[in-house]
């Protein structure tokens, strides 16, 4: 559990972060909550030469209101969003999400910048993002540009953030119904299937996690939902669906299915 | 009882341990201390073809870099235990080599040791050492381990058997009975394997002295002394009264730190080596790979019952894994641990079990928390109950059919088992019976169909188990095959201020031992629990000791300090007659003095310690010093019982499974400390769920495992349990002094049973009859499917 050398670095402003990830380019990687980097690293699966600390970013870890959107620093810890009370009010589906992630010492540390960034394909924001249609905020040398959530996941731990870019916050649109409900795998408590549905009128927003290797935005759900079908059956169409020794095919298809439905019923 | 003994007392040793203040092997550096890592193989079964270590031993820091090649090649670690094959041949016993030399047999088995001058510098040069690898098949399933195309894990042998057994009554006389019995009941399961996770990894400082040709090693084991004399005698060859071993404080064993490792031996070696004391600590990923781990049986069975639901026979066929070497107990757990036991609290008048043992290319199997017990255990409870759902029969009903009635091993005789054994007191009905009013039986019924019509599904599920543990009388487990001897050491020796301190041979590695044995010692010597220390885990201050395991330290070492407690005693009183004036014979000791019996005339214990060792005014002829040393060989086995019970709810759309309650009663014998025995039971109980619902660990068909992280192996979480409700009755043990029998593995083998028949029972009516462990949802979910 000793990880490979490496130089480590913690800069002031996100310009200094963005100088060093291009002066390093592949070798170097942005450290936030560690949460996900530290231990690949202990185990060596992932030695980056150079680690960006970016904790120290003044400003980054701020919750704000912003007209129709709650803005959220890059390096807001779980914890702080489930208890902002402005997040409770205004984005409650990610208070809802981020009481569910890993445990007390995780959610204290991990942040939701560096969870996006690492697109696990077993996180639980990133179906929330989906639903809320939220858009990531992104700052590379050619400065910053937004990201909508949907353009943002690409498949297994990527994203489309160019190798200069780190994520600077998020922004949600207030969501006034929003429901997000987990079957957590029982070793890593990650989401064997997460499923955040928002309510908009009497249309639906379905973001689905943990199903496939990329997150996706369940749009056949979305739009059986509008023509008053069995919406959950359609949870899984065109999906190509994960397997592992806690879910094959079969069994992940059809809790994706109870997962829709009980999101779509709370 | 006295002041102590039966309370709830706080255990002394907590206060460091919640402070962070132990002192773990990890935690003691020596002057000049390395650091090393190993070179492990990415292959279950493979050739090694070259090893390079030339740039390994360029790189910084490092001190030296070993392999088979090295000297270390010729030495292997001993195992403890041998059973033959049924027909006379000899235990197959290859040799265990601290370092893999011509061939790898299973994943994470190591091929070098890089020793350097910092643990950052011994991983960096580690991974610079170069193994050339043809791979080869490998087989992981012990049944499969036995097909006739098996790829072999030992070419010296024309099978991977490493022996067969059998126990019990004729086969073709069980065969014959289940052909006439009115139902037979048959079922096919794997008992899992299970990883032990103990939270302290293990860890060992080797430091040779080479002016004194000594060595002193540091070492987090459940038995240092055990340790000293397999290594100096069977793996090294050292003389064993150069070696000092020390284990002070242990993070957990639960069987995975009794045996003697490659690792530990290896690095003793090259401490000598280098002249400089050598450590390693296992990470969790080497952990995963390198601790014995446990189960792992396959198991076919037949129980037949007569038309009023009595049992007539039961048949088992069981292959049971050893991994790839045998482990220091390796062959006596699904052998003497495990079959001894198919008696189970029931009457059944023929059994037979029938034990294939079979390498693997697998880290090797060995006793885990139960140890054999939780799978007898297991198969027992299993197959009774679904025995009665095909008969109609209540699950209590025909466990009440079923018992052997009461005994209590004094005015009536112990119960002669078809397996070897004679239990020494139980009452099994009143467990049952006690448990019965603590779920509130009947009205669970009534819930239950009132549920099943809102599609709830609640079940119940039931485990009456017994075990033996308190082990072992020294010539019975000889006589079955064991190279050591079971009995315990405690001295006592009291210190002219009259403060006492104890040396055990028993070793406490989470136990509470600094706090129960004090309180039975005070008690009987009548001082306070504070005039007492109890000093284990060095071989320099414990003269002699078979360690902890097979929940054996208060039965065995504990009594064993009783032996020496009375020898003080007797001694004490001729000191205190002679002060006195007065015939021993008219002495009472009480409240920690002498007094003449009908007088007011009395010495303190304190004041006849001081004598001891200032005997100017002395008894003639009596030698100074109050200080005596005992072992203890136990007449018998102890049997401990109880009724475990488990009500859950299982989630219709998911499969997932949520343990609503969990009740345990248990007769562990007389109770020193009742908080103690609840946290055995609750800990226990934590890891026999754990089997039942969540662990496994699984190799691919490769032999890779994929379960070698907490993040795909599943371990209880204070969330999967609930308030867990605890009972006793107390059926003293009549064969030690202190009534005791056992309470450290109760809990794990009593619990796994009682869930899975509760999950049954849930799905019952859904035509589910049996669910392979652990039951995860998707397992759940499918049987509910079928």
């Amino acid at each position: 559990m000793i990880p490979a050398k490496f130089e480590y670095m913690k800069v002031s402003s996100v310009g200094e972060a963005v100088d060093l990830l291009e002066k390093h380019g592949f070798d170097a990687k942005i450290l936030s909550g560690g949460h996900s980097l530290l231990p690949a690293m202990k185990l060596r699966l992932n030695r980056p030469e150079v680690l960006i600390d970016i904790t120290g970013i003044s400003g980054m870890d701020s919750i704000t209101e912003q007209g129709d959107e709650i803005v959220i620093g890059a390096n807001c810890t779980h914890s702080q969003l489930l208890r902002s009370e402005l997040v409770q009010k205004q984005v409650n589906i990610l208070a809802q999400a981020a009481d569910t992630v890993g445990d007390v010492q995780v959610r204290n540390k991990g942040t939701i910048g560096g969870s996006l960034a690492h697109a696990d394909p077993s996180a639980d924001y990133p179906a929330v993002v989906l639903a809320c249609d939220a858009v990531i905020v992104a700052e590379g040398k050619n400065g910053s540009r937004e990201i909508a959530a949907t353009d943002f996941f690409e498949g297994i731990f990527t994203t489309t953030l160019n190798d200069d870019e780190i994520i600077t916050a998020i922004r949600f649109p207030k969501i006034a119904k929003g429901n997000y409900q987990k079957f957590y795998q029982s070793a890593s408590r990650f989401a064997v299937v997460g499923v955040a549905v928002v309510r908009d009128g009497d249309s639906v927003k379905v973001g689905v996690t943990g199903v496939s290797d990329t997150p996706y935005r369940a749009t056949a759900v979305e739009e059986a939902y509008a023509g008053n079908g069995d919406a959950a059956e359609h949870a899984v169409d065109d999906i190509e669906v994960m397997s592992d020794h806690f879910a094959d095919v079969e069994y992940r298809s059809h809790l994706a299915k109870v997962m829709v439905k009980r999101a779509l019923e709370a | 009882m006295g002041n102590y003994v039966g309370k709830p007392v706080k255990r002394r040793e907590d206060a460091r341990f919640l402070k962070g203040a132990g002192t773990y092997t990890d935690d003691i550096k020596l002057r000049k201390m390395t650091q090393s890592a190993f070179v492990r193989s990415p292959y279950a079964h493979a050739k090694i073809l070259n090893i390079d270590t030339s740039e390994a031993k360029k790189a910084e820091g490092v001190v030296a870099v070993f392999t088979a090649q090295d000297g270390c090649g010729e030495f292997g670690v001993p195992c403890g235990w041998q059973v033959d094959f049924k027909n006379g041949e000899t235990m197959r016993e290859p040799k265990h080599p601290l370092l893999a030399k011509d061939k790898i047999r299973h994943v994470g088995e190591a091929v070098a040791i890089v020793i350097a001058e910092s643990l950052e510098l011994a991983r960096d040069a580690a991974e610079l050492v170069s193994v050339d690898y043809e791979e080869l098949p490998a087989v992981t399933d012990p049944k499969k381990a036995m097909d006739k195309d098996a790829p072999l894990v030992h070419d010296d042998w024309k099978d991977n058997a490493a022996f067969d057994w059998c126990i019990g009554n004729d086969r073709a006389e069980v065969e014959a009975a289940l052909e006439k019995a009115h139902h037979v009941t048959e079922m096919e399961f794997r008992n899992q394997r299970l990883a032990p996770n103990a939270m302290e990894p293990r860890s060992y400082i080797a430091d040779y002295d080479v002016n004194g040709d000594k060595w002193t090693l540091y070492t987090s084991t459940q038995n240092p002394h055990l340790i000293r004399l397999l290594m100096c005698a069977f793996a090294l060859g050292i003389p064993e009264q150069k070696v000092r071993v020390v284990s002070k404080d242990v993070g957990g064993g639960f069987g995975s730190k009794v045996y003697h490792y490659t690792e530990e031996c290896l690095v003793t070696w090259a401490s000598k080596e280098i002249g400089r004391p050598v450590k390693w600590t296992s990470d969790r990923s080497e952990a995963f790979l390198t601790d014995a781990q446990g189960r792992d049986h396959v198991v076919k069975s037949k129980m037949g019952f007569d038309k009023d639901g009595k049992i007539v026979a039961h048949l088992t066929d069981e292959y049971c894994a050893m991994g790839a070497y045998l482990s220091t107990f390796a062959p006596a757990i699904p052998t003497y641990l495990h079959g001894t036991l198919f008696q189970g609290v029931y009457t059944t008048p023929l059994i037979h079990l029938n034990v294939t043992a079979p390498f693997t290319h697998t880290v090797p199997v060995d006793a885990y928390r139960g140890a054999g017990r939780p799978e007898a255990t297991y198969l027992l409870e299993r197959i009774v109950s679904k025995g009665a759902r095909e008969m109609g029969i209540d699950p209590t009903e025909i466990r009440f059919k079923n018992f052997i009635p009461p005994f209590d091993g004094v005015e009536q005789e112990g119960y002669q088992t078809q397996v070897a054994l004679q239990y020494d007191s139980g009452n099994y009905e009143g467990v049952l019976k006690k448990g019965l009013e603590m779920l509130g039986y009947e009205d669970f019924r009534k819930e239950q169909s009132e549920a099943r019509k809102n599609g709830k599904l609640i079940g119940v599920g039931f485990s009456t188990y017994i075990e033996g543990c308190g082990i072992a009388p020294s010539a019975v487990v000889g006589a079955l095959g064991a190279r050591a001897g079971l009995y315990e050491v405690g001295q006592v020796r009291v210190q002219p201020t009259g403060k006492v301190s104890v040396f055990t041979g028993s070793h406490s590695h989470g136990q509470g031992h600094e706090t129960v044995f004090a309180q039975f010692v005070a008690d009987k010597l009548g001082i306070p629990m504070d005039d007492i220390e109890i000093e284990h885990g060095d071989t320099d201050q414990v003269a002699f000791g078979m360690g902890t395991y097979g929940s054996r330290s208060l039965s065995v070492g504990g009594s064993a300090i009783m032996k020496s407690i009375d020898k003080i005693l007797e001694k004490g009183a001729k000191i205190a007659a002679h002060k006195l004036e007065a015939a021993e014979e008219d002495l009472d000791y009480a409240e920690g003095k002498w007094t003449v019996k009908g007088t007011d005339k009395s010495v303190s214990f304190g004041d006849v310690s001081l004598t001891a060792y200032v005997p100017h005014d002395y008894p003639e002829g009596l030698e100074p010093g109050l200080d005596f040393s005992s072992f203890y060989d136990p007449a018998n086995f102890t049997y401990p019982f109880g009724t475990h019970i488990a009500v859950v709810e299982v989630d219709a759309d998911t499969g997932r499974v949520m343990l609503n309650r969990f009740i345990a009663v248990d007769d562990v014998g007389n109770i020193m400390n009742p908080m103690i025995v609840d946290g055995q039971i609750h800990g226990g109980v934590a890891q026999g769920v754990g089997q039942a619902l969540l662990e496994e660990v699984v190799y691919d068909e490769g032999g890779q495992m994929i379960t070698g992280s907490y993040m795909d192996y599943a371990m209880p979480r204070a969330d999967d349990l609930p308030m867990i409700e605890t009972a006793n009755t107390v059926t003293p043990c009549p064969h030690n002094p202190l009534g005791v029998k056992g309470a450290g593995e109760a809990g794990t083998i009593g619990s796994t049973p009682a869930v899975v028949n509760a999950v049954v029972d849930a799905l019952a009516h859904l035509g589910v009859t049996d669910i392979q462990m652990p039951l995860k949802p998707q397992t759940v979910w499918k049987a509910m499917q079928n």
